[in-house]
């Protein structure tokens, strides 16, 4: 097999906010730089973000800065964040955000025409920039009008299916474009990885079918470390019906613009259980929550704005108890502000009209008039790539990580908002090293023979016919349930154990598979390459939560279900050994120096 | 359960024909669904566009029932399930694969409408000072989602062809959206009169009845820009002052 083979300074893998951030930054340091996207340009997960962008701009409140945007990410991911990269990010966001503006996004405003910014989950100031509720959409927008402009090659509806090294440093990547079934070899001085998260692991998610942990899953395959894979967010608000909606998000901007959780008895049992880290900041009465939402600088927030793993818990509580919703969730009511507000109607469908649209048209529910049924949904994935805190370099020279797909900044659990800021601060950095490492290192020579074989392996299900073969669309469904199942909000020993047998009956099944018709646009075959990344970070997952061996941010434990001081000091890794078998271990997290230490002592 | 028959127009880029496949159907459930159900369990190589399953990506794109629209919005209770629901891909762009069709001219188009640049800021700190009302007619035009259903059925790109001189709906909201923001400092008044083709648009509204994000496109975004590029090139007084000053 001949390739069309590629040359970049820097190649950058994913088209959604962090690598159209990366790219952008890359080609501005003079690198040649390539993007793959795995979908058409725009249509990355970025898209669906959307309550904001957290940036300590203090538009708002002038009380909020960066060092209260640090201990805010501190506590929310309980202490096991790369507290440098935390630092960074809640330094960087503001110029990052205001640079959006300059290129031409277009947020929502304070009366004074500045950048409005709105209460969220886990911040203590109202600090999300934000767009209505389609704040990822003028993201990404933004962003790749910017690309567009700048002389980078973008290479649409393109899947790698291999990493490339060579002299223990990436040298490229090679993969296949979907319209017609094409390889190609990329051969790059630096590869940056943008890839996203890894909810399509999990049955009832809100991750469009992209998805699958594609750079997770390369750069493991390459030699580089998976570090937190165990901290996987289930958001607290998905839809729950009808079954069709299943996982589509709610946005937290609808508690943020006062939206409650109710049970069956109608009682916010969210005032039921206040952790103690956050007790001195959360309102004890419905009274200050309300306040607290319409901008009372005096008042507590409510403790439905508690961070997303404590809400998901509380909720999966209810419905355990038989307080839940008819579909198994609960109430999720932002109507009841007509209570308090004039005109609540149109306020409700000015500050959330996609989340009003999206109940209307897909489970005739008017927002203004009722309540929401509401469960969890696999969202976010802390774990990724294992990176230099400044540099964004993995532990494989050359090859870097931004966004959803590297690890640090989250912890045990990402506060709503920080997303979008970790891929504008983090995917900046990323391309501008990326790029000094280009010009600093050269082109490193690919291995036309290593990129043959990759390609070869994913063309195997081709040789099967559909009746000896499996269906890649059945083993990816039933890999869902047990994921859902046995390693998802609630965890025990047993059934991860179970499900680490699963996973190797699973990888035969999937050596197995066959597809139907040709290369060309092929859906079917698609899933099936889809397949191996899913299975690679399913494992990933379930070793790091069987290794922690407590309750953490989104790591709950039935069988430890208490924190335990003593896994606060290291974050776990997981690696393939020299054998192909997956290797887990402890990293210690490096002593926080004492002025930050100090910063979080005064916000406490 | 009831079921239902979908009728999918099937092609690998020439030709092409309708096959029937029988759907299950579920409470609640959309036509990407129905297309998911037959990709998992009829024909795995069915070739679709998808990402968010939300209406917020704008991939999906088809015309159900010969009406153009959002796969993932358009829930089974809306249609007439007595007789078959046919599929088809958008059939102003050229075929790739069953539903998916060739949209890349779209993104050279986007690439040819002058780039937003930005004044001086207001503020010392860099930063400018904009208020919601002087903001709201483009936050409109920047709720696109990039579908492409109005460039679909606008007959002056789906019937005349005329893709080499017109921008159709889509890149005139765009371009609006760059002209009206209130910080952008580029000019696209002549490029929408010579080579983005804006006097092609009959302002027939057919653009604004498809849009699944309800932007008012033919009132809002086509006639203010039309009227602008009358004011520069048409106003009697401005062509007299035009004639002195050259």
């Amino acid at each position: 097999m001949d390739f069309e083979t590629h040359h970049y300074d820097v190649l950058v893998i994913g088209a959604g906010g962090a690598g159209l951030r990366a790219a952008i930054e890359a080609a501005a340091a003079g690198a040649k730089v390539g993007l793959i996207c795995k979908s058409l340009l725009g249509k990355a997960h970025t898209v669906m973000a959307e309550g904001g962008v957290a940036a300590a701009l203090a538009n708002v409140d002038d009380r909020d800065s960066w060092k209260v945007h640090f201990a805010d990410t501190m506590r929310g991911g309980q202490y096991v964040n790369n507290w440098r990269m935390a630092e960074l990010h809640a330094k960087e966001a503001p110029d990052r955000v205001r640079e959006l503006e300059a290129w031409g996004a277009v947020f929502d405003r304070t009366d004074d025409g500045r950048i409005l910014q709105r209460n969220f989950g886990g911040h203590r100031y109202p600090r999300l920039a934000h767009v209505g509720d389609r704040t990822g959409l003028e993201m990404i927008r933004t962003l790749q009008d910017q690309c567009v402009h700048r002389g980078i090659e973008v290479h649409m509806e393109f899947t790698v299916v291999s990493l490339l090294t060579s002299d223990g440093r990436a040298s490229g990547a090679v993969g296949y474009e979907r319209e017609r079934g094409r390889f190609k070899a990329f051969n790059a001085s630096a590869v940056v990885l943008a890839t996203g998260g890894t909810g399509r692991a999990y049955k009832i998610t809100s991750n469009s079918w992209e998805g699958t942990g594609d750079g997770h899953s390369l750069a493991y395959h390459a030699g580089a470390e998976l570090m937190d894979m165990e901290f996987v967010q289930f958001h607290p608000t998905g839809m729950i019906w009808p079954p069709s909606v299943q996982g589509i998000l709610v946005t937290e901007g609808v508690r943020g613009e006062g939206g409650v959780l109710l049970n069956t008895e109608g009682r916010r049992f969210m005032f039921d259980d206040i952790p103690e880290a956050y007790r001195t900041q959360t309102a004890d009465n419905e009274e200050e929550g309300w306040r607290y939402t319409q901008g009372d600088k005096n008042a507590r927030r409510p403790p439905e704005l508690l961070t997303r793993d404590h809400v998901a818990r509380c909720i999966m509580r209810e419905v355990k108890a038989g307080r839940g919703s008819p579909h198994g969730g609960v109430y999720l009511d932002i109507s009841w502000i007509k209570k308090r507000l004039p005109n609540a109607d149109a306020h409700i469908r000015r500050k959330l009209p996609s989340m009003y649209h999206q109940f209307k048209q897909l489970a005739d529910i008017d927002i203004t008039k009722e309540p929401m049924e509401v469960g969890p949904t696999t969202h976010y994935i802390m774990g990724g790539v294992r990176v230099d805190s400044d540099t964004q370099m993995s532990t494989v020279p050359g090859l870097f990580a931004a966004g959803e797909c590297a690890a640090g900044i989250n912890g045990a659990n990402r506060l709503g908002g920080n997303s979008l800021s970790d891929l504008l601060v983090f995917g900046k950095r990323a391309g501008e090293h990326a790029a000094l490492f280009a010009k600093a290192n050269g082109r490193a020579t690919i291995d036309v023979d290593a990129a043959r074989t990759a390609a070869d392996g994913v063309l195997t299900p081709f040789e099967r016919s559909r009746d000896e073969g499996e269906n890649p669309y059945a083993i990816q469904g039933a890999l869902q349930e047990m994921m859902q199942a046995l390693v998802g909000i609630v965890r025990t020993d047993d059934e991860m154990r179970r499900a680490l047998g699963e996973l190797t009956a699973f990888k035969t099944r999937a050596d197995r598979v066959s597809v139907i018709g040709h290369r060309e646009y092929n859906p079917g075959w698609h899933t099936a390459i889809d397949l191996r990344h899913l299975l690679t970070v399913s494992e990933a997952i379930t070793r790091s939560a069987l290794e922690r061996k407590e309750s953490r941010g989104g790591h709950f434990r039935e069988d430890f279900p208490e924190k335990d001081p003593a896994f606060a000091a290291f974050n776990i890794v997981t690696r393939r050994g020299s054998d192909g078998t997956m290797e887990v271990s402890r990293v210690p997290i490096p002593p926080m120096p004492a002025a930050l230490k100090q910063i979080i002592q005064d916000q406490t | 359960m009831a079921h239902a028959t979908f009728r999918i127009w099937r092609t690998d880029g020439s030709g092409g024909t309708f096959e029937d496949y029988a759907v299950a159907v579920v409470p609640g459930m959309v036509v990407l669904d129905a297309v998911h159900q037959i990709q998992a369990t009829q024909a795995p190589d069915l070739a679709v566009r998808w990402n968010c399953k939300a209406g917020k990506c704008g991939s999906c794109s088809a015309e159900v029932n010969g009406s153009p629209r959002l796969m993932c919005m358009t829930r089974l209770s809306s249609l007439p399930l007595d007789e078959p629901v046919t599929i088809e891909p958008m059939r102003a762009f050229p075929p790739i694969k069953d539903l998916v069709t060739d949209v890349s001219w779209n993104f050279r188009v986007k690439q040819a409408i002058t780039p937003f640049t930005a004044r001086t800021p207001d503020a010392p700190d860099g930063t400018w000072r904009m208020h919601q009302a002087d903001v709201d007619r483009v936050q409109e035009f920047r709720k696109c989602i990039e579908c492409f259903l109005c460039q679909d059925v606008c007959h002056i790109l789906r019937d005349h062809k005329l893709h080499d001189g017109f921008i159709g709906p889509r890149f005139l909201t765009y371009a609006a959206a760059l002209e009206m923001n209130p910080i952008d400092a580029g000019d696209r008044v002549d490029e929408l009169k010579t080579r983005h083709g804006i006097g092609y648009c009959n302002i027939t509204r057919c653009c604004t009845k498809v849009c699944p994000e309800h932007i008012t496109i033919t009132e809002n975004a086509i006639i203010p820009l039309k009227e602008r590029v009358v004011d520069r090139f048409y106003d009697p007084v401005t062509r007299l002052l035009r004639v002195f000053r050259s």
